[in-house]
């Protein structure tokens, strides 16, 4: 029974890293694959140690289990951030931001890569 | 079934790493890393659950946190490239 759910909970978060991998082929540019590679990989990441957890437990690997979530959740999101960040000022990805853009108003040349 | 998934979990890293390759930004080839190494923390979890032993956890700990390291790093180093 035990051995039953691990199985299903790595099997589960083992496919959505592979979601991500394809998400991160499928999606146009930068922005977009962002949301494949930190999202996806996280929550598949939490099902595996999940599933780790009901084979692992009770035993002395719980801290490092709740380190490893702790971690990932903590981290993903301020990454992805500072990457997408870091694309927006670099690599001219910002004039494909078509809808709303509030981190224009942030930066002397508009947003536009361009001297002002 | 583990066995499964750490093929399922190597697949995702190879798309992980071809992106890596085929970049074509910076940007692109940061945040597939930072999916790789979430791969291979979630790899080395798996594994120390079908061996029934925690003696690898530490090295996903590890990982984890060099991981978030290496992506801002990299995200300053873009940005004041400035490229």
């Amino acid at each position: 029974m035990g051995d039953t759910l691990a199985g299903i909970l790595l099997l589960a978060g083992a496919v959505l890293a592979v979601i991500g991998g394809i998400g991160v082929h499928k999606f146009p540019d930068a922005f977009t694959r962002l949301h494949a590679a930190s999202k996806a990989t996280t929550l598949g990441l939490l099902l595996v140690v999940g599933g780790a957890a009901v084979v692992l437990l009770p035993g002395p690997g719980a801290t490092k289990l709740v380190l490893v979530v702790v971690f990932q959740v903590l981290t993903a999101p301020v990454a992805a951030h500072l990457v997408g960040r870091a694309g927006y000022d670099a690599d001219n990805l910002a004039p494909r931001i078509d809808t709303l853009d509030e981190l224009a108003d942030d930066r002397p040349d508009g947003g536009d890569g361009q001297a002002p | 079934m583990i066995v499964a998934a750490l093929i399922l979990l190597a697949v995702s890293s190879l798309l992980f790493l071809a992106r890596v390759v085929i970049g074509p930004t910076l940007a692109d080839r940061v945040l597939a890393l930072d999916g790789l190494v979430t791969c291979v923390v979630a790899s080395v979890v798996a594994e120390a659950a079908r061996r029934g032993s925690d003696l690898t956890l530490g090295v996903a700990v590890v990982a984890a946190f060099v991981g978030f390291v290496g992506a801002s790093v990299a995200a300053r180093f873009i940005e004041q490239r400035g490229a």
